[in-house]
């Protein structure tokens, strides 16, 4: 299956990628390749097949509602690449 | 014979008689560290200090009579994708470039608890996504018996540090072969447990669903060992089972006697290098010799289990990746001009290509008029994937395949041809998709001197029975006791 | 056609803070108000690495909830990943529960003017919040606070089974005192822990076919619920009958302008690519959990009313009043079986007791006396002990001191004077040393009376009961 140029700049939207002009073209080459290889799958009889989302045993783990300390700012914020008191500053949101 | 030729149970011993102290043993590694290194290329960053003093600590314990675990003072090495407190962590990724996590990941702590000093934060193909440590940011490691091979991925900084004898183990993630297709290139033993048998807090997620930490050693007993301190039910990781972890060393010599083995048919395609075909065979023989019975079995919807992989990873890579937009730490985009462009442009130059095409392909995956036929149909094969393995494991006790279908290759060889690169992960990944444990020992080398790896897989929580079928292949041969050829000559 | 031509067709989905400890999935703090960013860790600031934990109390809570309304409970639901990027959403989706949800088809009853009416109740789930962005509070830069994020929400969806504004007001009413009366939510729409947005279309009345909806936001109190609701439907009419079409979109309440206004950042990328959670098993609920939640079912809102007006003969609006808070209608129950004239007592609550609670902003469950003590008052009042005014300033004092009111009555010598002899003593005493006002009285200046009496209740102190001080004045005045 060929993907368009205009469906490869659709998903780098939904994406957030600013991909370049050169880029665009080969992931439009690549994915549709890949897409070509999984379209196998299309041919798989899964009629009465349950989906697996989790290959696990494991229950439901619940925790006890008990709060906890929370860690402190200087540490919550330690990586932050701007940041204005304990707020995370990004540029102004335009709503 | 040096001090980091010896296996981690070996130097435990040495430890424990007090005829070597865990400061010596950590000396040694860091000073072959700088020795190899430069060549091997297998370490982001080296906590020379950190692991000093863990050491020290330990022989401190050892002194009072108080180890804290079997392998208190054994240094080991992380893969960059396990979160370490105060010690930058980048899973390969420019994104994270300086990111100093203010707490360790899960199984960073129990390796903390049990004294094991960490030498530092190996390489890998960035976010795990690689079969070849090429996608890593910052430089590809080399493969310590080849320099000019790839050590494999995504763990191959793990999988080329052990071989190089630069760390005693290592931990290691695997999420379509990424401890096992490294540990068959570089001639070391890795183990991939069933999915929620080791915790995953803390451990920087590339596909949730498929990934699991696991060690990475030169020996199988090595590994049971670490695994020992690994497997705990988790109360931070949902996923985490709440099993029992039996002791792993316990039956390790007991053979393979009486056990069925099984050949699934479809892990000897066209495709397989014909010498690791032939070492592969050699060693389905030589069980056949220890007393087992081999199996002929087939695994149907193995051959779909690429295209599943490739829709279910990348998808729910999309999702986990979605994370790292330059607000709250990690690389941000200094000329945006508003938050799209923050967005947009800080991903688009923190990640690298093949993390980008993941993600473009997951979030295609998973879009609308899309999920039905991607997503969806994927999980659904990905049910009988785990079905076939489930009914065969009714019949055989642990199933023989080759790790992967080709040794080492050339670095540079396959970059720029995805699809290729997807396919190393062919006989490993399904392992997986079912959740079950698999495990990669050496088993033979190609004319070249480059190494061949068998795989064990077996039923869910079953790793105690894999460790013992490796082990008794392991014990018939001297590979472990084979060193790769370092320093290189003319280095 | 006239806006009366078109029916509208309104559904709402309420999005309720639960009141635990810590937050959905980590054990940062629930409270509000502290500095930014103080509430949070690793995994509600969504670093790297970090995994979900559920909190035992939502799932309680939401079934709870689910009971409460009539819903089916899960015994199997599934989480799924909400993914969209926006800087208040630490990991760039929301984990929240998508085609299986913990509850679903239940029912509100609602009161209108055509009777009671039935509202589906189409699904609830249970989500984490995000956090906050605040825009105005430094140049050029949005700052992200993630304290809320994480906290945990019940999703409520009603099916579109609401038609007018009214009724969509009396259903988040009714929704509220529901989730309030469980313990589960404060039902603050100001501060946002109860939180509405709505669902609203129009179409030609006597059509079976529903129009274009557009989802109202901000709708934060039920005045803006009534007033967005009746302007959309107005506007929608207007884009109708103007020959235009209905345009499906978000669009934001403007409290200052009074209007509806299109939010078309909302838009962009409207894809969000749901799936199922990887990182948290399917949540299982099994039927013990079921029946022990039932078991802590409380009476609720409605049924509640229905006894206050059979079982004390109250009306309505008594009822109402007694019964909009649950505290208040457990505090009348206990008062009311010490104490039988039901409406006497609904009187001294609706006057005298919500007065007092109101003007120090009181919650019930602060009172410093019990039901048992504001019983023995009324008692002491009906005895004649106490005069009714005196009965109220002893509220009062118990109200601020919390003493009982016997004590009070003695400490203050508020008991009324109802000895014949005590009282007929200042009688003879006022009419002695008043004989002008005596004169003139029986010479037919009835109007005098008045001063008698004021003169001895206030040689009484006020103490005197007034129907004998009457009573004894009239006879010695010869009447
Ligand atoms: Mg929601
Ligand atoms: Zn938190």
């Amino acid at each position: 299956m060929a993907l368009t140029l205009e469906q490869v700049r659709h998903v780098a939207t939904l994406a957030r990628l600013a991909l370049t002009p050169e880029e665009e073209q080969r992931f439009a080459t690549q994915l549709s390749a890949v897409l070509d290889a999984v379209a196998q799958l299309q041919s798989v009889d899964v009629e009465t097949v349950e989906p697996t989302s989790h290959a696990t045993l494991a229950a439901s783990l619940l925790r006890e509602d008990v709060a906890r300390p929370s860690l402190p700012p200087e540490k919550s914020l330690a990586n932050a690449p701007a940041k204005v008191g304990t707020s995370f500053a990004v540029p102004k949101i335009i709503e | 014979m040096q001090l980091t030729d010896l296996t981690m149970l070996e130097l435990a011993r040495k430890l424990a008689s007090g005829e070597v102290s865990s400061v010596e043993a950590t000396r040694a590694s860091l000073e072959r560290i700088a020795r190899v290194d430069p060549q091997v290329r297998a370490f982001l960053r080296v906590d020379a200090e950190g692991a000093l003093a863990a050491a020290e600590a330990s022989d401190a314990r050892r002194k009072a009579g108080t180890p804290a675990s079997a392998l208190d003072g054994v240094p080991v090495g992380l893969k960059d994708l396990f979160l370490t407190e105060g010690v930058e962590t980048t899973a390969g990724s420019r994104v994270l470039e300086g990111f100093v996590p203010p707490f360790d990941a899960t199984v960073v702590r129990l390796l903390k608890e049990a004294g094991l000093p960490l030498l530092g934060k190996l390489n890998l193909d960035e976010f795990a996504m690689g079969s070849s440590n090429e996608s890593s940011a910052y430089f590809p490691t080399h493969n310590p018996w080849d320099l000019t091979r790839t050590p494999g991925g995504s763990s191959g900084g793990s999988a080329a540090a052990v071989a190089a004898r630069e760390v005693f183990g290592a931990l290691g993630t695997d999420t379509g072969g990424s401890i096992r297709q490294p540990a068959a290139f570089t001639n070391t033993v890795g183990l991939k447990p069933t999915y929620g048998r080791v915790s995953r807090y803390g451990v920087i997620a590339y596909a949730s669903s498929l990934d699991q930490p696991g060690p990475m050693t030169r020996t199988v007993g090595d590994a049971a060992a670490l695994l020992q301190l690994l497997a705990r039910h988790d109360p931070l990781d949902s996923t985490s089972a709440a099993v029992e972890t039996p002791d792993y060393s316990a039956g390790l010599e007991e053979g393979v006697r009486g056990l069925r083995l099984g050949v699934p048919r479809e892990y000897f395609a066209e495709g397989m290098d014909s010498e690791v075909e032939a070492s592969v065979r050699a060693a389905l023989r030589e069980y056949e010799r220890l007393g087992a019975t081999l199996v002929d079995v087939s695994l149907p919807h193995t051959r779909h289990a690429l295209a599943t992989y490739y829709l279910i990873a990348p998808a729910e890579a999309s999702s986990n990746l979605a994370r790292y937009d330059g607000i709250r730490y990690g690389l941000r985009a200094k000329d945006a001009r508003g938050l799209k462009e923050l967005y947009s442009q800080t991903r688009e130059r923190g990640f690298g290509p093949e993390a980008k095409r993941r993600i473009m392909l997951g979030t295609y995956a998973l879009s609308a008029g899309y999920y039905d036929a991607y997503y969806l149909r994927a999980q659904k094969v990905r049910t009988l994937i785990r079905e076939d393995f489930l009914r065969v494991f009714r019949d055989v006790d642990a199933l023989l395949t080759p790790a992967s279908p080709v040794p080492p290759f050339k670095l540079g060889e396959k970059v720029d041809d995805p699809l290729s690169m997807y396919l190393m992960d062919v006989y490993t990944l399904p392992c997986n998709l079912a959740g079950v444990p698999g495990l990669s020992v050496p088993c033979g080398f190609t004319k070249a001197g480059l190494p061949v790896g068998l795989q064990v897989l077996g039923r869910p929580f079953e790793e105690a029975l894999l460790l013992r079928v490796a082990r008794a292949f392991e014990r018939e041969h001297d590979y472990s006791r084979r060193f790769a050829p370092l320093p290189a000559q003319g280095a | 056609m006239p806006v009366s031509d078109f029916q509208p067709v309104i559904g709402l989905e309420v999005h309720a803070q639960l009141l635990t400890q810590s937050k959905i999935f980590c054990g940062c703090s629930t409270a509000f108000g502290a500095e930014p960013n103080l509430h949070t860790c690793p995994v509600c600031l969504g670093m790297p690495g970090v995994l979900p934990v559920l909190n035992q109390r939502v799932v309680e809570f939401a079934v709870l909830t689910g009971l409460a309304l009539g819903c089916e409970v899960r015994s199997r639901s599934v989480w799924s990943r909400k993914n969209y990027f926006y800087p208040d959403l630490p990991k760039g989706y929301q984990i929240t529960q998508y085609d299986l949800p913990i509850c679903e088809h239940g029912r509100l009853t609602i009161d209108t003017p055509r009777g009671e009416k039935v509202i589906r109740v189409r699904r609830i789930h249970m989500e984490e919040d995000a956090g906050k962005n605040v825009h105005d509070a430094s140049e050029g830069q949005s700052l992200v606070d993630l304290n809320r994020a994480g906290v945990p929400l019940l999703e409520i969806v009603s099916d579109p089974d609401l038609r007018d504004a009214d009724e969509a007001v009396e259903y988040l009413k009714a929704l509220r005192d529901v989730l309030v009366y469980l313990g589960v939510n404060d039902g603050n729409l100001e501060e946002g822990s109860f939180r509405c947005d709505a669902n609203v279309s129009v179409m030609p009345r006597g059509s079976d076919t529903f129009g274009q909806r557009c989802e109202l936001k901000n709708l934060n109190s039920f005045r803006f619920v009534k007033q967005a609701i009746e302007y959309e439907i107005a506007r929608q009419v207007d884009v109708i009958e103007s020959g235009g079409k209905v345009a499906q979109e978000t669009r934001l309440w403007d409290t200052n302008k009074g209007v509806t206004r299109s939010m078309r950042s909302k838009e962009d990328a409207h894809d969000y690519r749901y799936f199922p959670e990887p990182d948290l098993p399917p949540l299982l609920v099994t039927t013990a959990t079921i029946e022990s939640m039932g078991q802590r079912l409380p009476e609720l809102p409605r049924p509640k009313l229905q006894r206050f007006v059979q079982q004390y003969g109250l009306p309505a609006y008594d009822a109402r009043t007694l019964t909009a808070e649950r505290p208040l209608a457990d505090f009348f129950d206990v008062c009311a079986a010490k104490y039988p004239d039901a409406k006497k007592l609904s009187n001294w609550f609706l006057g005298e007791l919500l007065r007092l609670l109101k003007e120090e902003a009181m919650p019930v469950s602060a009172l410093r006396f019990t039901p048992e003590r504001l019983a023995e008052l009324l008692t002491a009042v009906d005895a004649g002990t106490l005069s009714n005014n005196a009965g109220k300033d002893v509220l009062g004092e118990m109200f601020r001191t919390g003493k009982a009111p016997a004590d009070i009555i003695a400490e203050k010598g508020l008991a009324q004077v109802s000895d014949t002899g005590a009282i007929e003593a200042v009688v003879d005493d006022i009419l002695a040393r008043n004989a002008g006002e005596v004169e003139k009285y029986r010479a037919g200046k009835k109007q005098v009376f008045g001063f008698f009496v004021g003169q001895v209740m206030r040689a009484m102190k006020g103490k005197g009961n007034p129907t004998l001080v009457n009573e004894l004045l009239k006879k010695k005045l010869g009447d």
